[in-house]
């Protein structure tokens, strides 16, 4: 028992174990990022999973095609970006329902990716490469976590850190903010309510499409239908497990980058548990994360836009 | 030039029942072009789809098909429609459908070969109803009691529950004789349901429950207190707050009957036209029926007919894969816009679009 334990702690400090936390929890760091945005705007996108599963297909098919990742992951966020476009049109254009039309959009990108990865099932790339500075990746310990990522995961420590300065020390980022908390009076002060939510619903289908990229172009080399295997409804979930905070939001992509993992790392240590018990592992983590954090909202400083999901239709 | 849209004074009736027609329409529009774009003659690609399985001559075994299509979409749609009508949103009826086919199962495992009697099937249709209902109740407990989104607990537990079966099927419930692959043994005749004709045909006495279940569904959301209650919270909740309804025994409700029915499609399909438990019994039913709820206008008479519309799209498409050489996604990429449209046009009942010819201008001060 005792020997379990220790082992388990080897490996959870383990350089390696670290790695892949890491590459683990990026698209998770991703897509939140930009469904943070969404929200704080106002607008709930339940098509986060479509959007990424897309940007997974496309992205590994711009990629295999052009033999660049840089190719490969603006193919995923054009992709993204384009798939969102069509449920701004809906929900902000036709005031449609958010949820319905979220859900809409993942059944249709679950579909739309099969058809686009269809050809590319079985092709391998060459994944992208880790960043390599002398000296510093070469430091022990900490050398390759700090610095010898893949560039994605700077892109998304930049992402957030950018989220932040936005939302909170700049202007711009204030007018979002006061269109997600009171649509009603940030039209009576002349701001475009509609336009802001349609840029902010574009930003978060673009970082959707770009953390689906990543999966094909630096988790796996190749692409499977369905390989976001729920990664965008995680996304979803941590934004509120962030109480739309980005502090808190690096924080539970992490953690569930972490446990998404914890299963695959443990196999090797025989524990006897099913690998099926050990892969349901972060869907549960989901829940009992949302029940805790829902129990705790009023005390915990949550930031949930007022206006979240609701329809708004400007009066002339 | 620019697009606006004006709230209705009143809902419209026409666009009410012309919207689904409408949508339809569009979706069918859009397939002939996109058949087009990848030079397949649209006309040629309409008719494998939507024809041909529609005319197939005696036994009618492609009609018999789209019933046994139909038939867990209906049930299950007929469920998610009590909650989408509530503002209640269960999207993880694929993952009860899948407890519902587990729980049911677990019957058909422990009396395989055992001959005990008639009694197995009607008890296992109960377990799965019971286990879907169970299982359905998880994230509308966790609701209620918790405020959690329960739309992503539920759909989480889809997760959850497509790792059950697998496990189930390739550990404890492994068919010893069935050369290593993730199934258990066939079951019995006592724990299948059977065919309705003579002949090559599927289709079995589950549709007649999905049959029921409309017509109860229908008379529980028309004729009953529970039904206005339903219909009220959706439209006004409000108003149904100030005449007292208490909104979360309606998600307990609604969860734990979508989650029965979701279930007993579950248990249906594995004992009908199935006949055994493996992975593959998870083929995303719970996902389409959401589509399938919509189409119908969340009304179960309208899901009737969404439901057998869907089910030809699914026979359609496996036609045209044989025949028009096409992938089967592409099926799943016409459900999804179909789906969209459906959506689009729904806002025309309540909102007209007007086209404004100038831009905005300042009105007088004496307007």
């Amino acid at each position: 028992m005792l020997e379990t334990l220790i082992n388990i702690f080897h490996l959870i400090f383990s350089e390696s174990f670290i790695l892949t936390v890491v590459t683990a929890s990026t698209p998770l760091l991703l897509a939140s990022s930009g469904e943070l945005m969404v929200e704080r705007s106002g607008v709930l996108n339940l098509g986060v999973e479509g959007m990424m599963i897309v940007g997974a297909a496309c992205g590994f098919a711009g990629a295999w095609l052009s033999g660049s990742i840089l190719v490969g992951a603006l193919s995923g966020i054009i992709a993204g970006a384009a798939l969102s476009g069509m449920f701004g049109i809906l929900t902000l254009g036709l005031a449609v329902n958010q949820v319905a039309t979220g859900l809409a959009l993942t059944i249709f990108g679950v579909g739309l990716s099969g058809l686009i990865g269809a050809k590319f099932v079985g092709e391998k790339i060459a994944p992208a490469a880790h960043l390599h500075l002398p000296m510093l990746t070469d430091l022990p310990g900490v050398g390759r976590i700090l610095f010898g990522e893949d560039p994605f995961v700077y892109v998304s420590v930049a992402l957030i850190i950018g989220i932040w300065l936005f939302l909170y020390r700049s202007r711009p980022g204030l007018v979002l903010r006061a269109v997600g908390d009171n649509h009603a009076s940030a039209h009576a002060l002349g701001y475009p309510v509609l336009r802001i939510r349609m840029l902010a619903v574009l930003f978060g289908g673009a970082c959707a499409g770009l953390a689906g990229a990543y999966l094909p172009l630096a988790y796996t080399p190749f692409f499977i239908p369905g390989m976001t295997s729920g990664r965008g409804w995680i996304a979803l979930a941590l934004v509120v497990f962030a109480s739309w905070r980005p502090g808190r939001l690096v924080i539970g992509a992490y953690l569930f980058g972490a446990v998404s993992i914890l299963g695959l790392a443990l196999q090797p240590l025989q524990l006897g548990i099913p690998q099926q018990v050990m892969n349901m592992l972060p869907y549960l983590a989901t829940v009992v994360v949302l029940v805790l954090i829902s129990r705790a909202r009023g005390t915990a400083g949550s930031a949930a836009p007022a206006s979240l999901g609701l329809v708004f239709v400007p009066d002339r | 030039m620019q697009l606006v849209l004006e709230r209705r004074a009143e809902r419209s009736t026409v666009v009410a029942i012309a919207s689904p027609l409408i949508a339809i329409a569009l979706t069918l529009v859009t397939i002939g072009i996109l058949f087009a774009i990848i030079g397949k003659s649209p006309i040629e690609a309409l008719r494998v789809y939507f024809v041909e399985p529609l005319t197939d001559p005696y036994p009618f075994f492609l009609q018999q098909e789209i019933a046994v299509k139909a038939t867990p979409l209906v049930m299950i749609a007929v469920g998610l429609s009590l909650c989408y009508i509530a503002n209640i949103w269960n999207i993880g009826a694929e993952g009860q459908f899948l407890v519902g086919a587990v729980c049911g199962s677990w019957l058909a495992v422990k009396t395989n070969g055992t001959d005990v009697g008639h009694w197995v099937l009607p008890v296992m249709l109960i377990l799965g109803a019971l286990g879907g209902a169970i299982y359905g109740l998880i994230p509308a407990l966790c609701r209620v009691y918790f405020g959690a989104s329960e739309i992503l607990t539920s759909l989480m537990l889809v997760y959850v529950a497509n790792l059950g079966l697998d496990y189930m099927v390739r550990g404890p419930w492994r068919d010893p004789h069935g050369l290593n692959f993730p199934t258990t043994a066939a079951f019995d005749p006592a724990a299948s349901i059977g065919t309705l004709f003579e002949g090559p045909g599927r289709l079995h006495a589950g549709s007649i429950i999905a049959l029921v279940v409309v017509m109860l569904g229908a008379v529980m959301l028309g004729r009953t207190l529970m039904g206005f209650q339903i219909r009220l919270v959706g439209a006004a909740p409000r108003a149904a707050r100030f005449s007292g309804f208490d909104t979360n025994k309606l998600v307990l409700f609604t969860f734990a009957v979508s989650g029965a029915l979701a279930g007993l499609a579950g248990i249906v399909e594995v004992a009908g036209p199935i006949g055994h438990l493996d992975p593959g019994v998870a083929s995303g039913y719970g996902f389409t029926a959401i589509i399938v709820a919509f189409l119908g206008r969340l009304n179960p008479i309208g899901i009737l007919f969404a439901g057998l519309f869907l089910a030809l799209t699914f026979i359609g498409g496996e036609g045209a894969q044989i025949a028009l050489k096409v992938p089967l996604d592409l099926t799943k990429v016409f459900q999804g816009i179909l789906l969209f449209y459906v959506l689009a046009c729904d806002s025309l009942i309540a909102y007209r679009v007007r086209l404004l010819r100038t831009a905005r201008k300042v009105a007088p001060a004496n307007a």
